[in-house]
């Protein structure tokens, strides 16, 4: 199986080769349209700004590429945030695969929201093996609102989309490279999805 | 629900683990990673390593030991220590660190908070404060609690805040070491000024401290060493406890 990770300069990568190799597979990085595109699987990492991150999609033509994709693709924290329609950290037009606007924390909590929290109404095959109300770690200022494209469910003062499908595409709102076994298993169910 | 987190901090010097751990099933007691492992499975939140080596080399054989935590550890972990420029922190966080913490080097130059947000965001970046109280007021001090600073802690803690820092690992020098609990009082009012989360750190012996610092301290996560790793306290019993009494945690 050929698991590429998009490769635009975003963060912690590393942790997910890691956490694909404890599965045991191998991922490869890159920013190659040709070589995505080759890809049995995608996975979309991202942290840090929205605005920042899209510029660099932007600059490799990588925006117009993750849309037409047709392997299974998993965004993964901001990843999931770029697609959706759009951000309001740094008023972000985001890739418009999630139909959803990405909206910044509001409800008297601490933010950044830090730490292990519940996913629950679990519904897709990328939560088989995995209990509703497991716990799974996250590290977020801005979140997805409900929408149809719902998978999870998490509650921060709102309840927001700890994840989103839509087709092919798939995002989570947390780190299941981070997230113990659970998180193990999360990622292990997306890598056996046709 | 958000769950409170505890986190056991490893302290590393040259790559190794400096205070004695008494882990009979440990094949190497100095290797952080297999440390490391071992608090994962057992429920650990998240890990802090926190390099105290002042070598040469310090930068290298910090980077290869994040490698190889990142390659076996499957949570969450923080490096600090004698982090003071981006390149720094970007070696670090390529490696596969999830959060830097800085602490002297901010004080220094407060402008590093700023920058370092501005490139990696704030998700990532803990600012860590030591302060003790002199003549009943709450200094910042420097060096591992050496140098003090004329810095007021809730003062610097709200402009860490304001610079973008995700997150706040507070030390109270006064209880640091004496197992007598953590500095709530300091706590709350520190959680009270910021709207950013607050680690909890010096001074934890039992568990109704962490218990405590969970109520009356505010805190949103605890730190400790000692009662870790001389197995004074199991961190899945911990938790236990600390369920018990409707704090939420991850079990």
């Amino acid at each position: 199986m050929k698991i590429v990770i998009i490769d635009y300069g975003a963060g912690n990568i590393q942790s997910i080769q890691f956490a694909v190799q404890r599965l045991g597979y191998q991922s490869v990085l890159s920013s190659d349209p040709e070589e995505i595109k080759s890809a049995d699987k995608v996975i979309f990492p991202g942290v840090g700004e929205a605005s920042s991150a899209m510029s660099k999609l932007r600059a490799t033509d990588i925006d117009s590429l993750i849309p037409e994709l047709k392997q299974p693709v998993l965004g993964i924290c901001l990843g999931m945030q770029l697609m959706c329609n759009s951000s309001e950290e740094g008023n972000t037009k985001g890739l418009g695969i999630f139909d959803v606007n990405v909206l910044k924390f509001n409800s008297g909590m601490k933010v950044p929201q830090i730490g292990w929290n519940q996913i629950y109404d679990l519904k897709s095959q990328l939560f088989d093996g995995v209990g509703d109300n497991e716990y799974m770690y996250l590290v977020h200022s801005f979140y997805a609102p409900l929408c149809k494209e719902t998978i999870a469910k998490t509650d921060y003062g709102v309840v927001y989309s700890s994840a989103l499908q839509k087709d092919n595409f798939y995002g989570v709102q947390f780190h299941p490279e981070k997230s113990s076994d659970a998180g193990a298993q999360i990622l292990k169910d997306f890598l056996a999805l046709s | 629900m958000l769950t409170k987190r505890i986190i056991p901090c490893l302290d590393i010097k040259d790559g190794r683990t400096v205070k004695g751990v008494n882990f009979v099933e440990l094949r190497d007691a100095g290797d952080p990673v297999e440390l490391a492992g071992i608090y994962a499975q057992e429920g650990a939140d998240e890990l802090v390593f926190l390099d105290i080596s002042a070598t040469e080399e310090k930068r290298k054989t910090l980077a290869e030991l994040v490698l190889r935590v990142a390659e076996k550890v499957n949570i969450p972990f923080t490096v600090g220590g004698g982090i003071s420029s981006i390149e720094d922190v970007d070696m670090l966080l390529k490696c596969g660190a999830d959060k830097i913490s800085i602490n002297s080097s901010a004080v220094k130059d407060p402008q590093l908070i700023n920058d370092l947000v501005a490139k990696f965001g704030s998700q990532c970046i803990v600012v860590a404060i030591d302060a003790k109280q002199v003549d009943g007021r709450w200094k910042v001090h420097l060096v591992g609690g050496k140098v003090p600073t004329e810095l007021d802690l809730f003062e610097w803690a709200k402009e860490v805040e304001q610079r973008g820092a995700g997150e706040i690992l507070f030390t109270s020098m006064d209880h640091d070491g004496t197992k007598n609990g953590f500095a709530n009082k300091a706590l709350t009012k520190l959680s009270s000024l910021v709207n950013i989360p607050i680690i909890a750190s010096g001074g934890a012996g039992t568990k109704q401290h962490f218990i405590d610092t969970f109520i009356n301290g505010k805190a949103d996560a605890a730190l400790a060493a000692s009662v870790f790793h001389f197995k004074e306290m199991e961190i899945r019993d911990l938790k236990e406890e600390l369920k018990k009494n409707k704090i939420p945690v991850r079990l």
